[in-house]
């Protein structure tokens, strides 16, 4: 499990990372709205990059809890357990 | 700290508005002559702002029924549907809007607003999922959260990302109910329903349509989009507005499920607000009933349509990907938005300013909308105006295609 947390919080860096909007350097910490300066809209269509990549779906209301890029990692890697 | 502190960022970059010109959030249209002429500062301007489809909020025979009913019957209910707000008017209507769609049931809202917001949040409970379009309305969000279900967002007007999301719920219990909308009011572009529908069949999934957009001025008979697309029967619930293609205000649903009365004493934002006043209810009434026997609106609708899309196309403006009744061109950015907004304004053609993130990709929209009453000559001045003030702006090229 805590590879695949590291492995998901990884890929979740590196396609933030590519994101043209995105250009502080993104950690585990970096609170994804207020740090990265991206609106409720950018939030929801970069999660939807990488719904793809792992081929999960984060409910909209699971979304709502989440504000840094490891409570984003750990919700990806909770769903994708149980997928 | 203020309580408004969280809406400080928003404030400045509002505040940065005023520099490049008039505040489009304080925009006041302070007559409406007509279906397409107003008042604004004093001046005349045509009206290329409006959801005003059919042209029939100034139509003679609908005032005529709107000043009957508020003599008849007064200014208002003052209560609600489940209460004592519920009117043989309120029946009246519900019975011809179920009627005009071939559906056993309707359900009255008192905006179009609460129709999704209500209804999105009684069909799904806590144990079910929304699967809704990514660029659904705010209405559509709201009801969402307002439910208590899983939601499930799908890419924009993707009939195969709907279906992989559906297939990643796999076995998981409860009801799915698939949302999208007749006529995106951002760009103007339609669900490819026929597709949509299909995943829906194959998936047993329900599906809920917003026909906002698209009541009136889409299919044979104007219901829309599922009639458009020959779909009807596999649409659970159409949901739509009053205060578009019949010009006054309030929502409804229309549905064939045997048991959808139970959403009378189940549905909050339908039991708990007041009715719709009889002025209002009489004037969508007798704007049904012309929507019904005249279909020459619809047709002068399209004609307007296609002639604006093609003349700001033409012009080299980046148009939507559809010809609609709403013509969205895109801009490069924020100011050069605002201030292409302000020249129009200034030279008689009022539009709506659309600035990102209610806009689908990150770019502000210059969002103009014809009625069935627009006369060519209007939308040609619509057209010379959005050429003249790319000119002035020097944008002749930037925000254009090919």
């Amino acid at each position: 499990m805590s590879t695949d947390l590291e492995a998901v919080t990884r890929l979740v860096i590196e396609t933030l990372a590519a994101n043209p909007k995105v250009t502080k350097t993104v950690t585990g910490e970096t609170v994804i709205v207020d740090d990265l300066g991206l609106d409720s809209l950018a939030v929801m269509n970069f999660v939807m990059e990488i719904e793809d990549k792992l081929d999960v779906s984060v409910p909209l209301d699971r979304l709502a809890d989440i504000r840094t890029i490891n409570d984003l990692a750990r919700c990806l890697a909770e769903l994708k357990a149980v997928a | 700290m203020s309580i408004l502190a969280k809406f400080s960022a928003l404030a400045e970059a509002r505040e940065s508005l005023q520099h490049v010109g008039r505040d489009p959030f304080r925009l006041v249209i302070e007559q409406a002559l007509s279906a397409t002429e107003g008042v604004i500062d004093g001046q005349p301007v045509l009206l290329f702002g409006t959801n005003n489809y059919l042209g029939l909020s100034q139509d003679p025979a609908c005032l005529a029924a709107s000043a009957e009913a508020v003599r008849e019957h007064g200014s208002g209910t003052t209560g609600s549907r489940i209460a004592n707000g519920t009117y043989g008017l309120h029946g009246r209507l519900e019975a011809e809007l179920a009627d005009f769609y071939g559906r056993r049931s309707c359900m009255v809202f008192t905006t179009g607003y609460q129709a999704n917001l209500g209804m999105l949040s009684v069909l799904a409970g806590k144990d079910d999922t929304l699967l809704i379009d990514a660029d659904s309305h705010a209405s559509i969000y709201d009801g969402c959260r307002l439910s208590q279900a899983q939601v499930v967002r799908f890419r924009h007007n993707d009939p195969d990302d709907l279906y992989k999301r559906l297939r990643r719920l796999g076995d998981t219990p409860g009801s799915k109910l698939v949302v999208t909308e007749g006529i995106y009011s951002m760009l103007g572009d339609s669900a490819p329903l026929a597709e949509i529908a299909a995943v829906k069949r194959e998936t047993g999934a329900y599906l809920l349509v917003d026909e906002a957009h698209s009541f009136g001025v889409l299919g044979e008979t104007g219901r829309g989009l599922a009639e458009a697309a020959g779909v009807e029967a596999d649409v659970d619930f159409i949901v739509g507005t009053f205060s578009k293609s019949l010009g006054s205000v309030g929502g409804y649903c229309v549905s064939d499920h045997p048991g959808f009365d139970i959403l009378r004493v189940t549905c909050r934002p339908y039991m708990f607000t007041a009715s719709l006043p009889p002025a209002v209810i009489a004037s969508t009434r007798a704007a049904l009933a012309r929507l019904r026997e005249s279909p020459e609106l619809r047709q002068h609708l399209w004609t307007n349509a296609h002639r604006l899309h093609a003349g700001l196309r033409a012009a080299g403006f980046e148009v939507g990907p559809q010809v609609s009744p709403i013509v969205s061109v895109a801009m490069p950015d924020i100011p050069a938005a605002v201030a292409f907004w302000n020249q129009l304004l200034a030279r008689g053609i009022y539009v709506n300013l659309s600035l990102p993130p209610a806009t689908p990709d990150e770019r502000p929209l210059l969002r103009s909308s014809v009625t069935a009453s627009h006369k060519p000559e209007q939308v040609d001045a619509a057209i010379a105006a959005f050429v003249a003030t790319a000119e002035a702006l020097g944008l002749q090229q930037p925000a254009l295609v090919d």
